[in-house]
């Protein structure tokens, strides 16, 4: 038995310039914006030039992190934001990404009417019996 | 002369004329969302959770309403406006017609005071009432040309024939209907 033990560098979202964030609240809650500058250890710059998040401080308490980032200058423009985030796909990124599906698939859901929620319902128990009648088989 | 003749005798005291009114009695308005051909969702009375079309507003500001019977046993009724869900389905409501209907329609049999005191006399026996051969007529006739609207939508039949409850975490208040 060894006793040498790996060390693994941590995996964390960093909250670091060019760390994409989800904005949680407030009139631009929902929105994805760049983090351009921290400014202490709970508010940091935000700037989302593409997705028209206005660049204001923000505490870091109403903001998720996402594990998408960018090379951004600390403390750059809101047009540098805007050419580096087009640069790097971010928004493409981002609406492939399953968290951002899920989202989607969210709003959709809770804007559908009554009879489309009826759809919905006979769609799912097709798909119910489809798969127990395959599972059945094997 | 005068064209008029003068009255016998005049009143001893002055009556107070009456006021005019001023008010006439229309139909009530009913919110944007109740167009004739929408699919309701029935919130009281016997028949409540259940989706039945609204086919147009009487005179004494309910709502006619079917089913269809043939799809989940609703017949032509009236209903209040205020218990009602209005869903954003419609249904063109195209060869349907409903000219004949109308507050005196639904209205019951008044009994003479004679047919009642026997109707309480042989109260043991109370006879189960017929529906009228007439209104079943009407509402044959009024689901034929409604089903065939109904049956364009994939779907739709099925809607109406299922009734509505809340499920687990549906806030009636956030839902869309």
């Amino acid at each position: 038995m060894s006793t040498d033990s790996s060390v693994k560098a941590s995996n964390w979202r960093l909250v670091e310039v060019g760390r994409v964030v989800l904005v949680k609240k407030g009139p631009s809650s929902g929105k994805l914006a760049a983090i351009v500058e921290i400014i202490d250890n709970k508010r940091v710059l935000i700037d989302g030039p593409e997705t028209g998040v206005p660049r204001q401080a923000f505490s870091l308490g109403h903001v998720v992190l996402t594990p998408l980032t960018f090379d951004l200058p600390r403390g750059s423009r809101t047009s540098t934001v805007s050419k580096k985030w087009i640069a790097s796909n971010v928004t493409e990124k981002w609406t492939s990404s399953s968290w951002a599906k899920k989202i989607a698939q969210l709003e959709r859901r809770s804007a559908l009417t009554d009879f489309e929620r009826f759809q919905v319902m006979v769609l799912r128990k097709q798909k119910r019996y489809a798969v127990k009648k395959a599972i059945a088989k094997a | 002369m005068s064209a008029q003749k003068a009255p016998k005798w005049y009143p001893s005291e002055d009556v107070p004329a009456q006021k005019q009114t001023r008010k006439t009695n229309r139909t009530q308005k009913l919110r944007a969302s109740l167009v004739p051909g929408t699919v309701l969702i029935l919130l009281a009375g016997r028949f409540r959770g259940k989706r039945v079309v609204y086919l147009k507003q009487l005179e004494d500001n309910t709502l006619l309403v079917t089913g269809p019977f043939k799809a989940n046993g609703v017949p032509l009724r009236r209903v209040n406006a205020r218990y009602v869900i209005a869903t954003s389905t419609k249904v063109s409501l195209d060869d349907v017609n409903v000219e004949k209907f109308n507050v005196e329609y639904f209205a019951r049999e008044k009994l003479t005071r004679k047919q009642k005191a026997e109707a309480n006399f042989f109260s043991e026996q109370q006879e189960k009432k017929e529906v009228k051969a007439e209104r079943v007529e009407d509402q044959k006739v009024v689901d034929k040309a409604l089903l065939a609207q109904i049956k364009k939508t994939p779907l739709l039949k099925q809607y109406l024939a299922a009734s509505f409850s809340l499920k687990n975490g549906e806030k009636p208040h956030l839902l869309k209907f």
